[in-house]
């Protein structure tokens, strides 16, 4: 019961209380280069959820069976890089092959992926923490999601600024960070709710 | 282009932090303080200008199709020794910066130079716009650090300037340096564009 | 020299050639740091206990583990007994606050230094400092160790509560489950449990933490 209900409290921290975008600073050049609308954001928001979950599996069994195994630990980041480079490419191929619908939708975003931190922070953290197999690809789904929901809100922001006059020193970019300082704000007000969940749940 | 240019084209012109906005996760990730911040910078531009040198020397004997995942493995394996030489002879930093080192491999700024520059130019130029990206990315961190501390704990480089009690602990905090980032790059623009 | 052609054999040759140079430098700057980074681990658990202790000339006892306690028999140079430092760990408010607290023989806290922890960078960080001045001489089985706000008497960190009672807590437990729990005839009465703060205390209004 225990392990279910920290479960629940990894991907409530993962989603709301450090969400990976604005309170761990982790996959920022999507976050800013490609939401300036909500499908596109929600689509690249999918296409990393889906690759987090893969690649944390593959590089959880990589550290465990082959770098814990022959002590080899200081080769993680350079095969965790390699490793995640070769998924990406090998995922395009085969949503190419077998599901052309969802690679029209997600494929463009795919190349993208391999140069976004998030991938490979999210790996390096699950084995930092500690993470069993399980509690890795759950806390790698909700980090998923909860880059997929600071995506769509933050794109939601920004189809609204559109429409409003903004100095012109401040068009692009700069408007588009003061947002996102805003919306991380939001997100603070989640701070602290994993330590009153976690007396409620008797943790 | 003469080497002097390319420095300073990497400081003002190519600025990675306020003009060209790569390597974003850690400007935003390690600036709570300008010695972090400055930290974060001249670990990457050691590893810039590294990974620059070893590309432009190899650059001949890798063929066209496997140019990618060998610039990684490069960078990868520099961003690895430079993790194990902090680690040893510099905990603190590594305690600071911690899960940033690692991803100094994903930072798109040093792929983006072997890509953009390292491949298409000698050694020694090579250098010179390792040297000058990774000043203007240290700049970048170090300013961006040095007024969040400042406006959030009142201190700058953790020399206290205005009492104990002062603090807006925002700018320290995750908005903060969204924020700061934002209005930095419209008074960069201000300054450079019509100067 | 002309670029080399992507044919298969040479796309194979480089890769592999690059990898193996790759993982051989990889390998021999490890051989050199890890003693080093080893060494350093040490020299900062031995320095962190002498802090604690408040001595310089002291003997440390192999560590010993209660649960996830790690602590360590102190003695000085003559061989008399000094008392116990322990590695201590509880929930703080970004994440794992681990304590190194050094006890006398009498269960009074000579020391203590923060080895670990996530707290808010200006909040909860200070935690290092903060309590320096005034918890040292205390001793958690007699003095009421909890933050004044619950009724306590330890001033807590301007607008960091929770990490304020992550620290105490900490402590508290690594005096009863190590000292109170291991040596009965230290003459630490155990005092009537103290009241944990609730889930509903949790509410109190409070600035950020």
């Amino acid at each position: 019961m225990d392990y279910v209900l920290n479960l629940i409290l990894i991907i409530i921290v993962a989603i709301f209380v450090n969400n990976v975008v604005l309170a761990q600073f982790l996959g920022i050049c999507p976050f800013l280069g490609v939401s300036k609308k909500v499908d596109t954001a929600s689509g690249m928001g999918m296409a990393v959820t889906a690759v987090l979950v893969v690649a944390t599996i593959v590089t959880y069994l990589l550290q465990v069976y082959v770098l814990n195994a022959f002590g080899l630990q200081y080769l993680q980041t350079i095969a965790f890089i390699l490793v995640i480079a070769a998924l990406v490419q090998m995922i395009e191929i085969i949503l190419k092959k077998t599901m052309p619908a969802l690679y029209q939708a997600l494929g463009v975003f795919l190349p993208l992926i391999t140069t976004n931190c998030c991938i490979l922070g999210v790996a390096i953290l699950v084995i930092q923490k500690d993470y069993d197999l399980l509690e890795g690809i759950v806390y790698a789904l909700s980090t998923g999601i909860g880059f997929l929901l600071a995506m769509v809100l933050f794109a939601g922001l920004r189809e609204q600024l559109d429409l409003i006059d903004v100095p012109k020193s401040f068009r692009g970019v700069p408007i588009a960070l003061v947002t996102a300082g805003l919306l991380a704000m939001a997100f603070m007000g989640f701070s602290g709710v994993d330590g009153g969940l976690k007396i409620l749940f008797g943790l | 282009m003469n080497n002097f240019k390319v420095l300073v084209n990497g400081i003002i012109k190519e600025n990675p932090t306020f003009v060209l906005l790569l390597g974003m996760c850690p400007t935003l990730g390690t600036t709570s303080s300008a010695i972090n911040g400055m930290s974060m910078g001249l670990a990457t531009m050691c590893v810039l200008i590294l990974s620059n040198l070893i590309i432009a020397s190899i650059k001949k004997l890798i063929p066209d199709a496997v140019r990618i995942p060998s610039y990684i493995v490069v960078i990868a394996s520099l961003v690895t020794v430079l993790q194990m030489v902090i680690k040893a002879y510099a905990p603190d930093i590594d305690k600071s910066l911690g899960l940033f080192i690692p991803l100094i491999v994903v930072n798109c700024i040093i792929l983006g130079r072997a890509e953009s520059f390292a491949a298409k130019n000698g050694p020694i130029a090579s250098i010179f716009d390792g040297i000058g990206i990774g000043l203007g990315f240290t700049l970048g961190l170090t300013s961006l650090g040095a007024v969040r501390e400042l406006l959030g704990t009142g201190s700058i480089f953790g020399v206290t300037l205005w009492g104990e009690s002062y603090g807006m602990l925002m700018f320290v905090l995750a908005p903060g340096a969204f924020l700061v980032l934002g209005y930095l790059i419209v008074l960069f623009n201000k300054i450079t564009k019509k100067a | 020299m002309k670029k080399l052609k992507s044919s298969l054999t040479n796309m194979l040759v480089v890769l592999t050639v690059i990898t193996i140079v790759a993982a051989g430098v990889l390998a021999s700057v490890n051989a050199v740091t890890a003693p080093q980074i080893e060494k350093i681990n040490a020299e900062n658990l031995a320095a962190g206990i002498k802090a604690v202790m408040g001595s310089d000339d002291i003997q440390v006892s192999e560590p010993w583990e209660v649960d996830a306690f790690t602590a360590y028999d102190i003695k000085d140079a003559q061989g008399q007994e000094l008392g116990k430092a322990v590695v201590t760990t509880e929930n703080g408010f970004g994440g794992p606050l681990k304590v190194l607290v050094g006890f006398s023989t009498e269960g009074n806290i000579l020391g203590y230094t923060v080895l670990e922890h996530a707290e808010t960078p200006g909040l909860g960080a200070k935690a290092g400092e903060w309590f320096q001045d005034k918890i040292l001489g205390m001793n958690p089985g007699k003095n009421n160790f909890t933050v004044s706000k619950d009724g306590g008497e330890v001033d807590a960190i301007t607008a960091s509560t929770i990490t304020s009672r992550a620290f105490l807590r900490a402590i508290q437990n690594a005096y009863d489950k190590i000292i109170a729990g291991q040596d009965a005839t230290s003459g630490a009465t155990q005092q009537a449990k103290k009241a944990e703060p609730s889930a509903a205390d949790m509410g109190t209004p409070e600035v950020i933490e």
